[in-house]
């Protein structure tokens, strides 16, 4: 479906990209399945609290410099948000700037404006959000409540915004809209994409668009680009209205990770000509390979790339060698969101470890350039089926299947998980900068961290033998997704059997 | 002295919605919520209230452990109760708990789920199971957190014989109150040291069981300007339970003495057990503070003033313990907790009652960004000390003032058995602001 940006919603993922968050199988059926076009999610029976798009669409958007964010909704809406300024704290601080906290007015909707609509209380909000920030934009984002009540926001936006003269851009993220909450990115984006990126005045051939959230690794990659002749803009976090407004003039566009990148990434290539790389994720060293060398394919630097990478690989070839012999056949679990998932399954594969089972939180059956995500089309390339479901972080599938599998560690990426498998006595190690494991430094680094998790596990242990996990016995007993309601979803002797025959 | 602050937005959020009470039933041990909302409300309020808030994590069954609905277009159009019902039955065979209680969310709320008539069906099957409306429009958390209370009273308890010496203790709320769980702790330790025999709600001991002897206690004890008033007015209609309101939450000897007297009066002990009691805390409390008098006094750049940004328990109390025992004078006094209209009289007054005749001033604003601009526009002539949350560290960074984070939410600091409450409570605090002064020197 080509991305539209005359309408002002974003069409949600489960429409657009087939995405599900519920399915139990392999992952050669899983991309068979998603390439065939007869992907179906499964519903549950029992589920566990999730999260929304609201908070990566005001998240993402909070941390633009010059930007400000009304969220219109009751104060609970924007709980996420002591979230966002601790996220933006970090970032600040690791750019060496003055540290302010992130500018968002949440509309506090009462009892009386659910029933007598909310339009007076946004409009206020607005001006309120224009006058204490004096902001480039103003940013609406929608919420539950909101969204029920039907509120005109656009036409009350469209007033204002004559009255201030900055562009008001609805960003609609109601949670209940969609279950998968990356379509809060796209949210953004598609604000992004249709009120602020400009079409370019003039092309700058040596820029490239990078795409990430806080940009831990930017010293690296503008040191990597530079050897490439290339020059990168990092965003669309930590940088300005104006800024943005010229991400036309790249000549190319590159995400740290798929997920996220999907719909910015294919929007300029659509609509303002800028191709969009999509490569598999920078993680591990193949995937690093292959993300520069798409890179240097779309802008004509394939010399230069291959000269670098070769000497890397020199370079790194004695450590890489001793984690690989450390890690050799552990098994582990991983657990996070589908492009992080399915990049990590691969480089922890080629660490040598054995990937016993992998957990994304959604999953897209395809991208915005139209074909299945590249990183889950490379795992069908190898000969292991590795057995893998998608579950919004369904923390009693994940426990349950914890208990059976019993991984030497487990790899997660999002708050609020890698703890369940420590409360279990299993290391674990949450990857929460996405720059973890970035590059040839980058693995060699994380492969370190593996081996150190691996080393000493005291903690863990510890906590296993005095706590209580709060799920039944009979739970722990039965298949983790019993709940499922899958079609042809496998039993737990065949799940066994797939490992063991791996 | 009083200002209101009326405005409609809300910058730099302290407090959550009336849902974020379903933080005040993870803190009952083995007690489990269900919540009935959208699937980005728990992940929400639980910023505010645990991951940002002395980084309380999940616990037994906190975050994404708790049944939720998750509730979707399909709920939304459709309605939502055969997907609750279905999460109900199912959390029951798969979550090992005592008592769960189902909160809704504002789409629930506001498509009209009949949520009691789906739990009654349960509550007839003799499980233990209570619903509150807590759709997040109705107000703050706190008031949640007073409603899922009035549930378990009016569908869960039972009358009881009455216990001599039993007290329920209603104070600090359980993860809006950073300190929430140390503070619970520390009166427990009070109340017992008269005599009494606390019965633990919240928090490390607490229990169902306890829920289950509420009715059972002697008398009920509000330590809180108006938080849980309502339910001990409820206890009272209900069980003929007596209570005692104590507006200031005990915070060094002063406080803590008038309190201990307070309490003991009206459980009618002996004056000498509780003068005993007295005069050996504070005879330790001195002990300690003797020994910090030189620095206390002779350090080059101690703060004379300070600005409270707290919910009215932690302002009040915090404030009488450094006018009334430290010798520092309030600054305005920001109270963030969205106090009921009625009740902001009472509160405001309690801020006239301290020593030589001081009086502090207080301005009533949930509103962070308000609060703020207020900061900027005080004329300090000291490098005065902020008491707020994490929000307020770029305020004080820019008017080069100290800062400790005292109110949710609390992001930059580990908070575990934690507590400025009592006599014990008053050395911590101390102990905290003068570590951040003297950790400005070097
Ligand atoms: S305000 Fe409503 S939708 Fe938002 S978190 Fe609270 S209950 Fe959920």
């Amino acid at each position: 479906m080509s991305i539209n940006l005359n309408l002002s919603q974003v069409t949600i993922r489960e429409k657009r990209l087939k995405s599900i968050v519920g399915y139990q199988g392999t992952i050669k059926d899983l991309a068979e399945q998603s390439q065939s076009g007869c992907l179906k999610n499964a519903s549950r029976g029992f589920s566990q609290a999730t999260n929304c798009n609201s908070g990566c669409a005001q998240g993402y958007l909070s941390s633009i410099t010059d930007a400000a964010i009304v969220n219109h909704g009751p104060i609970g809406c924007a709980g996420d948000v002591a979230g966002a300024n601790a996220g933006f704290q970090w970032g600040q601080r690791i750019r060496d700037w003055n540290q302010r906290n992130v500018r968002i007015i949440n509309t506090n909707m009462s009892e009386k404006a659910v029933v007598f609509g909310g339009d007076q209380i946004l409009k206020e909000g607005i001006l309120k959000a224009y006058e204490r920030f004096n902001p480039k934009a103003i940013f609406v984002t929608t919420s539950c409540a909101s969204g029920i009540i039907g509120d005109d926001i656009e036409s009350t936006m469209r007033n204002v915004e004559a009255e201030i003269g900055i562009p008001v851009v609805p960003v609609f993220c109601e949670g209940f809209r969609s279950q998968i909450w990356a379509s809060g990115f796209d949210a953004a984006f598609h604000a992004l994409l249709s009120r602020i990126v400009k079409p370019a005045e003039k092309k700058r051939p040596e820029l490239v668009n990078v795409i990430n959230f806080a940009g831990s690794g930017r010293a690296v990659i503008t040191e990597i680009f530079g050897r490439l002749g290339l020059v990168p803009q990092f965003g669309i976090p930590y940088s300005n209205i104006e800024e943005i407004s010229r991400w036309s003039e790249a000549a190319a566009t590159i995400s740290i990770c798929g997920t996220l990148g999907s719909y910015m990434g294919n929007g300029l290539e659509q609509n303002f000509g800028v191709p969009y790389v999509t490569a598999l994720q920078p993680h591990g060293i193949s995937g690093f390979d292959d993300w520069l060398t798409k890179l240097g394919e779309t802008v004509g630097k394939e010399k230069e790339v291959e000269e670098y990478l070769a000497e890397q690989k020199v370079i790194a070839a004695p450590d890489l060698e001793e984690i690989k012999f450390k890690l050799k056949g552990k098994k582990v679990v991983v657990g996070m969101g589908p492009s992080f998932a399915h990049n990590y399954i691969r480089f922890l594969e080629d660490l040598g470890m054995e990937v016993v089972w992998g957990f994304s939180w959604h999953y897209d059956a395809k991208h915005d350039h139209g074909g299945c995500p590249s990183c889950t089309v490379e795992l069908t390339k190898i000969d292991k089926d590795i057995p893998v479901s998608v579950s919004d972080q369904q923390n009693h599938e994940v426990i349950n299947l914890l208990s059976k599998v019993k991984p030497d560690i487990f790899i997660g990426r999002h708050p609020g998980m890698s703890v369940w498998a420590t409360k279990m006595g299993i290391p674990a190690i949450m990857v929460s900068d996405e720059y973890s494991a970035f590059g040839y430094q980058g693995t060699i680094e994380f492969g370190h961290r593996i081996i150190d998790a691996l080393t000493n596990n005291s903690l863990a242990l510890n906590l296993s033998k005095r706590i209580q996990l709060p799920y039944t016995e009979w739970w722990l007993e039965q298949d983790p997704f019993e709940f499922l309601k899958q079609k042809n979803k496998r039993k737990e002797s065949e799940n066994k059997k797939n490992v063991a025959v791996r | 002295m009083r200002t209101r602050k009326m405005s409609q937005c809300v910058e730099q959020i302290r407090h959550v919605c009336t849902l974020g009470a379903f933080e005040s039933v993870l803190a009952i041990k083995r007690a489990v919520p269900i919540v009935h909302a959208g699937p980005g409300c728990v992940a929400k309020l639980w910023t505010t209230l645990g991951s940002q808030n002395g980084h309380q994590g999940s616990g037994y069954v906190g975050g994404h452990a708790i049944p939720c609905t998750n509730a979707s277009e399909k709920e939304v159009v459709f309605g939502g109760t055969d997907q609750l019902r279905k999460v109900i039955t199912n959390t029951f065979d798969v979550i090992d708990g005592d008592l769960f209680v189902v909160l809704t969310g504002c789409t629930s709320d506001i498509i009209g789920d009949d949520v009691g008539e789906v739990t009654r069906k349960f509550q007839d099957q003799g499980k233990p199971i209570v619903y509150v409306e807590t759709g997040g429009f109705k107000g703050s958390n706190l008031v949640g957190h007073e409603l899922v209370l009035d549930a378990i009273i009016d569908q869960y308890l039972q009358p009881q014989q009455v216990e001599p010496g039993l007290v329920n203790i209603w104070s600090s709320v359980p993860y809006q109150n950073t300190f929430w769980s140390g503070d619970i702790e520390q009166l427990n330790i009070l109340i017992s040291s008269l005599g009494l025999k606390p019965n633990v709600i919240f928090g490390p001991d607490s229990s169902v069981e306890a829920l289950n002897n509420i009715p059972k206690a002697q008398f009920n004890l509000v330590i809180s300007p108006w938080v849980g008033l309502r339910n001990a007015e409820h206890l009272e209609d209900k069980f003929g339970t007596p209570f005692l309101h104590y507006p200031a939450l005990p915070v060094g000897p002063t406080e803590t003495s008038n309190f201990l007297r307070a309490v003991g009066e009206f459980a009618g002990i002996d004056p000498s057990v509780v003068e005993n009691v007295i005069r050996k805390q504070e005879e330790r409390y001195f002990y300690y503070l003797e020994r910090a008098a030189d620095t206390l006094l002779e350090t080059r750049l101690l703060p004379r003033r300070f600005i409270t940004v707290a919910d009215s328990l932690y302002a009040l109390g915090i404030a009488r313990f450094l006018t009334n025992d430290m010798g520092l004078i309030p600054e305005k006094q920001f109270i963030t907790d969205d106090t009921p209209i009625k009740f902001q009289d009472s509160v405001s007054a309690e801020f006239k009652k301290f020593t030589s005749d001081i009086v502090a001033e207080t301005v009533f604003s949930n509103d962070g960004g308000f609060v703020e601009e207020e900061i900027r526009k005080l004329k300090i002539r000291s490098r005065p000390i902020i008491l707020g949350s994490s929000w307020e560290r770029v305020v004080a960074r820019d008017l080069n003032a100290y800062q400790l984070s005292v109110s949710a939410p609390i992001g930059n600091e580990m908070v575990l058995s934690k507590s400025y409450v009592g006599y014990n409570g008053a050395l911590q605090l101390v102990e905290d602001i003068y570590s951040v002064v003297l950790n400005d020197f070097m």
